[in-house]
């Protein structure tokens, strides 16, 4: 079981929830779970050719997947997976 | 370096750096001899102004081009009661001057825009950030690799804050990632709701301010590791930290390994603000308060709804039908599409996405956006309504 950290600005897609677990063997599968047990996340999380929004970080541990395997990227137990928006405070 | 001296009174004012071994005189050499910029006198730029001028960065500018209100003071301890009103660049240079008579500061009542943003950076050994949107982010961070200057950045949302320091040319010249190197695209406009919308606790940027000033003088002084290529992330609700590591992108614009950006661009279209520009969208149809007013008063037979959240619908409302934003395609049966519906949320814009949303899904043809929502309400028509 991976661990997905929500950032705030995203909780309000999961009921909340900063932390869910998910099984799956690469980053890929584990956010498409995600995606699928709290449906209002997905237009978020993936663009509509389904690949992930690119305005969002996905960092496997403290590794930005693009310099692993992107979402092949595998994983195991105790993994924790990232999700970092952009934020900017104050105005828009 | 050596020629930079120090009153008798500056010696003694800077005692508690000078008796640090790692730090010493040379350390407060180099702060005496640094200039900093900082962008925004906002939540970040109350700690930032503060601590930068307290250790004694010989030359801090400060830019801003908006007036202290009543609002910002649960956050910008840097102003009082007194100072509403006023610009905050001058309210911001009042108090530090105050607090350090032996540093120059020099004030940008103005916005920080492509057009100055070159001319007024240029004579800074480094930026801090501490605005509050996404063109400006862009902004800053292009004109410090332009000027190969480092960007010393603090963000913050409700309880969540991040820190690094991008742009930093270390002693052999390598130079450390940027903005775009972490963030290639800016989130669409309405995503990432801003303070205003999604608020912030007071205290989260003087947590993340006073970081970021430590990173400026660790950068100014070369003491210690600074956060190049590491992104710090505080999360003030469960006390969670981490740090991340960020990568260069071969595909960046600036910096990458085919740089097509050679200059400063428009950054309102390049974060999706082209449509928005002057708050108004070509395809939703407005109508002020005192038109809305003037319907309910002549018993107009129209719909009000109000896509707010039910904790803002407490703290005032103008007893519209309260559909929260997110529940709006659930709700779309109770939505008349024969009479005029008004819909309304705390400032126009997340009742304009509704309306643009219905318009485009369902093909309605009879909404109105309320120009300026319940705090234009507030403002002309039930001065007793708060405005939050």
């Amino acid at each position: 079981m991976a661990t997905i950290i929500i950032p705030t600005p995203l909780r309000k897609f999961t009921d909340n929830k900063a932390k869910i677990e998910t099984s799956g063997s690469t980053v890929g599968e584990s956010i498409t779970q995600l995606a699928e047990l709290h449906p209002d996340l997905s237009k978020h999380l993936f663009q509509q050719c389904g690949k992930l929004q690119n305005f969002l970080k996905i960092y496997l541990g403290d590794r930005d997947i693009k310099a692993l395997n992107n979402e092949e990227t595998p994983i195991s137990e105790q993994d924790v997976i990232s999700i970092i928006p952009a934020i900017a405070g104050g105005k828009l | 370096m050596s020629d930079i001296k120090f009153s008798k009174e500056e010696l003694e004012r800077y005692s508690r750096h000078l008796i640090i071994p790692e730090f010493n005189i040379k350390g407060q050499r180099k702060l005496k001899a640094a200039s900093v910029l900082v962008i925004g006198t906002g939540g970040l730029g109350a700690p930032l102004l503060q601590y930068l001028s307290a250790a004694g960065v010989g030359t801090i500018g400060i830019v801003d081009f908006d007036v202290v209100e009543d609002s910002n003071l649960q956050r910008q301890v840097l102003f009082t009661q007194a100072d509403i009103g006023r610009p905050k660049v001058e309210a911001a240079k009042e108090r530090i001057a105050a607090q350090n008579p032996h540093i120059q500061i020099n004030t940008y009542n103005t916005t920080f825009t492509s057009e100055n943003a070159v001319e007024i950076a240029k004579d800074y050994d480094v930026i801090a950030d501490g605005t509050d949107n996404f063109p400006t982010r862009y902004l800053v961070n292009d004109v410090s690799v332009l000027l190969k200057i480092p960007n010393v950045y603090a963000s913050i949302f409700r309880f969540e804050g991040q820190v690094t320091v991008f742009n930093y040319i270390d002693a052999h010249g390598n130079v450390g990632p940027n903005y775009r190197d972490l963030f290639p695209s800016p989130p669409p406009p309405g995503l990432v709701p801003s303070c205003a919308e999604g608020g912030v606790i007071g205290v989260l940027p003087g947590i993340l301010g006073s970081l970021q000033a430590n990173e400026v003088i660790k950068v100014i002084t070369g003491v210690g590791d600074n956060l190049s290529g590491k992104l710090f992330l505080f999360d003030a609700l469960n006390f969670e930290t981490r740090t991340l590591k960020i990568e260069k992108d071969p595909e960046n614009p600036l910096t990458g390994e085919n740089p097509t950006l050679t200059e400063l661009i428009d950054y309102e279209q390049f974060c999706g603000f082209g449509i928005e520009k002057n708050g108004e969208r070509e395809n939703v149809k407005e109508i002020d308060v005192n038109t809305l007013d003037n319907w309910l008063k002549g018993d107009e037979d129209l719909q009000l709804i109000d896509v707010r959240e039910p904790f803002e619908y407490e703290i005032a409302n103008i007893d519209a039908q309260l559909i929260p934003q997110g529940d709006i395609l659930e709700h779309v049966e109770e939505i008349s599409s024969k009479h005029k519906v008004v819909i309304h949320c705390r400032s126009g814009k997340r009742s304009a996405d509704v309306i643009e949303l219905l318009q485009d899904k369902y093909g309605f043809q009879n909404l109105y956006n309320l120009k300026g929502g319940i705090l234009a309400w507030a403002e002309e028509i039930d001065q007793s309504l708060p405005k939050y």
